[in-house]
């Protein structure tokens, strides 16, 4: 796992005079951010007459006081960075930072511990490297897929894109990790001594099952006490979008307030080395998970295509009102499809945070590479959504051949741009849905 | 050739307009009989508004509007009726460009237009009602009318920052908008929401809106339906004088009272396809039509007046 | 009582001043390019941060990359914002509204990547940010930058009281506009447009080309706040156009009313009122000691400031989605 920091200082506050300085810290191998210590700084103004400089404490931080308000260069001297730790990109030895008034300005350099690859080149196809990019791509559309399925059923019954989607995948992943460290009611102090699963945590297996029916009770409590009743009171789906929106902005901040902003690993499986299949690298886990997502997706499509309640939703996908005659209770399929698609998300979650960090914003980052995949497969089909999740993570695992790192999920939103042009009804969908 | 016989009796019917009443003493005879086995569709006429070739519209496996040949005759009323699902909307979708059709083509006066999107067809002069009615509920009645008109001036976005240029043309068209209000009795109702105005003078106002562009053809989508019979009556009045302003008039109904009383030329769909088409008495006398499509269980529908 | 600890003045103070001040002109001016987008002609704008950005990003480079004078980089801020509008709009228009809200929204956060990336890391700074653009607009201002402006206890540097003058003066100019745009036949349509599409159509007008222009139109008038924003600020942070803040501007327009001329203006005022003293008052509160800094710390205050933003929008959409001003009566239209 690659360690790689990015970290802004935490404005000071209320100071009168100004400081420039900087805070050097890298995540180490268990997501652990780590102060460097003891690292030459040097602040100078714009015209090169320096300022100060000095050595970073063992906090990692090094401040300056500068005359006032202005435009500053803090240099670093990797030669004095401790052995294996580097800075991300090798050429900004130098950042320039602008200091207003009654705020200090804050130099970022990113570092990564010796092992991490600096700023993946692009370019350097081979075999290998196709194989690998693809497998990771597969693993990541089957992840996207999963979550997608449930966003695309929602919107095929009530007709409602569901913009709080991705934080139901946060909150399974976020779940999870609380059971995994803290157990059922372990975040409540006076039980923290009882035994797993209410004390302690539990492994993540079983905190992978119980984040799934969080994820399923978080889609039912939605239905039967948000958008059902909205349903009932006439609420127009332009509302209840934006009803959404604030859910989702509600939530992701909730993640942030008790979960912070920093990355995090599960307890378990965090750090396992790869397994050499053919020419391909794949950790057990991840191994695992894609095993068990093709199984579960499959499970789905049996789901859907051979059991009445299955034939049921896609018959009000199809047609809500032609199914409504036909005796289907429709708001019972309603209710069922969102309690699938949260325990779905939630256990897309709980595999993403396996596969990279745990993050409050995690969920909204997928969302959008999910309506990329949804809408390439064609919105409102469940098979159509899983299609483009897949494309879109191959594509996107692809595309860092020839374009930055960076920029890979932007890829994804420019072909989502693109589809619509060409075939605004998604690979699978059919053309009277739109005009 | 008796096809051409009971077209030149329908232009027959164009000329003398004033002579509206349907000819009730006549008899379907076994050569009309024989001519309405003959001719389910494409009948040639005299001078045709809208002529239909071989136009197809599929969706999924289900073949929702097959039209080999059809010519809609200018100035007259022409009805379309058939059972639910036999294409009617869609065909009236079709040749307003609001859905595009699998192959086929659309002579609107003599030209393709195919290509056109729908609302450069309106502008042509094709100008459609809806099955439910699309009042704009927030904006007033009288603006409802107001938009309805075609060439603004003011409708261009830079031009519409300088009133000058469109101010006196406002006032002509809203002056042509409350004497049309006027006629379908809502101008009490101008300066109110259209939210505010029943189902009816819903259907009222939206015919209404579509006559401010002064349209060379009037598609209704069953104006009558929902509405009360008192309004039926004044809106059916109105749907008879359209001829004589030189319109062309298409609509669905369902209800054939209505049919019968107003139409010059019916035409049955079923299943996609046009059925039958003929004079409003021929089809009217027509068991087999009545039988099939119209639904015989009923006493009051299907039969001929 | 604790509470008397509290500096309820300052508090005070610090609600006048924003809800007068940058922040209240910048959402205000946002909102009523939602406004337009929204209220008049029902467009599903899920990114207007993104043309806030584009505005401001547009003005810093014309001055840091061309070095152009301070009215051509408006002008190419508003042509950012306009080209934006195009590449959003001209794929998503002639679908259903719900595409374009997943554009918008995906488009504005790829706008924020791209301005925090290394690869344009050259050209907009990344995630440090764009600076060095505001001497030639400093030059422009009339007030002394070392004075202080302003009424009673409310005061403004001089520097900051340019971009709020100029960011009203904007706001007026873009009502005046828009104003006279509704009345106009244009606006009959674009509102046409938003009750009902299709009737529109069967009447005539090329709906795709005037959503197309309402989209413009507003994008450009939100590009002029992330204009408005950065002459505040001085820099142009691409942190600062996180998605969140396109649903504030939404929260602003619907407390003053969809479709209302002055909606935007009225709702900025409270909304930055409101939020300002609810964050004072918990921010001193902390201080204090009031609440345990176990439970939250002052940084924190901003988290619960989200939150409470989210639920606003939400409960505002399904209980008083005509503002709070706004008339049951006019909303119940549609329901007949």
């Amino acid at each position: 796992m690659a360690g790689v920091m990015l970290l802004m200082a935490a404005p000071a506050v209320g100071q009168s005079s100004e400081t420039v300085g900087t805070r050097l810290r890298y995540q180490d191998e268990h997501g652990q951010r780590t102060p460097v210590e003891g690292v030459v700084i040097s602040v100078a103004a714009v015209d090169g007459s320096e300022v100060g400089a000095g050595h970073t404490d063992s906090d990692g931080v090094f401040e300056a006081p500068v005359p006032g308000p202005g435009v500053y260069l803090v240099s670093i001297d990797v030669d004095t960075l401790p052995a294996g730790i580097r800075l991300r990109e090798p050429d900004r030895t130098t950042v320039e930072v602008e200091v207003l008034e009654s705020r200090d300005g804050r130099a970022i350099f990113s570092l990564i511990s010796g092992n991490a690859e600096p700023m993946e080149e692009s370019g350097g196809v081979s075999v290998r490297r196709v194989a690998q990019l693809t497998t990771e791509g597969v693993k990541l559309g089957l992840f996207l897929g999963m979550a997608a399925i449930g966003l695309s059923l929602v919107f095929g019954t009530t007709g409602l894109v569901n913009f709080a989607h991705g934080e139901m995948v946060t909150w399974g992943m976020l779940s999870a990790y609380f059971f995994n460290y803290f157990g059922l009611a372990g975040i409540f102090g006076f039980m923290a001594g009882w035994w797993p699963p209410l004390g302690e945590g539990v492994n993540l297996i079983f905190a992978a099952i119980l984040a799934v029916i969080v994820g399923g009770t978080t889609g039912f409590v939605m239905d039967r006490w948000v958008f059902g009743p909205l349903r009932i009171r006439g609420v127009s789906l332009i509302a209840q979008m934006v009803v959404t929106i604030g859910l989702s902005i509600l939530a992701r901040y909730i993640f942030l307030f008790i979960f912070g902003g920093n990355l995090r690993f599960f307890r378990d499986y965090s750090a396992q080395s790869a397994l050499q299949i053919w020419i391909i690298e794949i950790t057990p886990k991840d191994l695992i998970t894609v095993v068990l997502s093709v199984l579960i997706l499959i499970g789905v499509g049996f789901f859907l295509q051979l059991t009445q309640t299955g034939k049921a939703m896609r018959a009000v996908a199809d047609n809500r009102d032609l199914a409504e005659s036909s005796g289907i209770n429709v708001q019972r399929v309603i209710r069922i499809v969102w309690v699938g698609a949260g325990s779905l998300a939630g256990l897309g979650g709980v595999f993403i945070g396996l596969a990279e960090q745990l993050s409050w914003l995690i969920g909204f980052r997928m969302l959008l590479l999910i309506f990329a995949g949804v809408v390439l497969g064609g919105l409102g089909t469940a098979y159509g959504a899983l299609l483009g999740c897949l494309l879109v993570g191959i594509g996107i695992q692809l595309s860092t051949l020839f374009i930055p790192v960076e920029l890979k999920n932007i890829g994804a939103l420019v072909v989502l741009a693109l589809v619509l042009v060409v075939r605004p009804q998604g690979l699978l969908g059919r053309r009277e849905r739109f005009g | 050739m008796s096809g051409s016989n009971v077209a030149s009796r329908l232009w027959d019917r164009i000329r003398r307009r004033d002579d509206f009443e349907p000819d009730l003493g006549w008899v379907l005879d076994d050569s009309r009989r024989k001519w309405m086995a003959e001719h389910t569709s494409g009948v040639t006429k005299p001078d045709p508004a809208l002529v239909i070739k071989n136009l197809r519209r599929t969706f999924g496996g289900l073949t929702a509007v097959d039209v080999d040949h059809l010519e809609i005759q200018r100035g007259v009323i022409t009805a379309l009726i058939g059972p639910n699902g036999a294409g009617k909307t869609t065909l009236f979708n079709l040749l307003t460009g609001f859905d595009r059709p699998d192959s086929g083509s659309v002579l609107f006066d003599g030209r393709d237009i195919e290509r056109m999107r729908s609302h450069v067809r309106a502008r042509k002069g094709l100008v459609r009602t809806f099955q439910l009615t699309k009042a704009l509920t927030k904006l007033s009645v009288l603006e409802n009318m107001k938009l309805g008109a075609r060439g603004q001036v003011g409708e261009g976005f830079a031009r519409s920052l300088v009133p000058p240029l469109w101010r006196a043309q406002e006032r002509a068209i809203e002056e042509r908008a409350m004497e049309l209000l006027e006629r379908f009795s809502l101008a009490h109702m101008a300066s109110e929401y259209a939210g505010t105005l029943s189902g009816g003078q819903r259907k009222l106002l939206e015919m209404a809106r579509a006559l401010m562009s002064r349209p060379a053809v009037v598609m209704l989508d069953e104006p009558v339906a929902g509405v009360n019979p008192a309004l039926t009556q004044s809106l059916l009045e109105h749907v008879r004088e359209l001829p004589i302003e030189g319109m062309t008039v298409i609509f669905v109904e369902h209800d054939m009272d209505v049919v019968w009383d107003i139409s010059d030329w019916v035409v049955v769909m079923a299943e996609g396809k046009v059925i039958a088409e003929g004079l409003a008495e021929d089809i009217g006398k027509n068991q087999a039509v009545i039988d099939a499509y119209l639904g015989s269980g009923d006493d009051n529908n299907g039969e001929a007046p | 009582m604790a509470l008397a600890a509290i500096d309820w003045g300052f508090i005070l103070i610090q609600t006048v001043e924003t809800s007068l001040g940058l922040e209240a002109a910048v959402y205000a001016l946002a909102a009523v390019g939602l406004n337009v987008h929204f209220g008049y002609a029902g467009l599903l704008n899920f990114g207007q941060v993104g043309f806030v950005a584009m505005g401001a990003y547009g003005m810093g480079l014309s001055v840091t990359l061309w070095n152009l004078n301070p009215f051509l980089a408006l002008v190419v801020g508003m042509g950012f914002a306009a080209a934006f509008a195009l590449i959003l709009g001209v794929p998503t228009l002639r679908l259903r509204g719900d595409y374009l809200a997943i554009v918008t929204i995906a488009a504005a956060e790829i706008v924020r990547l791209l301005a925090r990336s290394t690869t344009l890391g050259e050209i907009t700074r990344g995630a440090e940010g764009l600076h060095g653009f505001i001497g030639p607009f400093r030059e422009l201002n009339p007030f002394d930058p070392g004075a202080e402006y302003g009424i009673g206890p409310v005061q403004f540097g001089g520097n900051q009281f340019f971009a709020i003058v100029v960011g009203w003066a904007l706001t007026a100019v873009a009502l005046v506009v828009i104003r006279q745009l509704m009345r106009s036949p244009w606006g009959r349509v674009v509102k046409a447009i938003r009750e009902d599409e299709d009737a529109a159509r069967a009447l005539g007008k090329n709906a795709y080309w005037y959503k197309l222009q309402a989209l413009i139109l507003g994008g450009v008038i939100g590009g002029l706040a992330g204009m408005v924003q950065a002459l505040g600020k001085a820099t142009i942070q691409p942190d600062s156009f996180v998605p969140a803040y396109t649903f504030f501007f939404w929260t602003v327009l619907i407390l003053g009313g969809v479709g209302r001329i002055w909606s935007p203006v009225v709702g900025a005022m409270i909304f930055w009122a409101m939020l300002t003293f609810f964050q004072g008052t918990l921010t001193a509160m902390v201080n204090e000691g009031l609440i345990p800094t176990a439970l939250m710390d002052t940084s924190q205050v901003s988290q619960i400031r989200f939150m409470l933003v989210g639920v606003g929008l939400a409960l505002l959409m399904v209980f008083r989605p005509q503002g709070i001003f706004g008339s049951r009566e006019e909303m119940m239209l549609d329901v007949r």
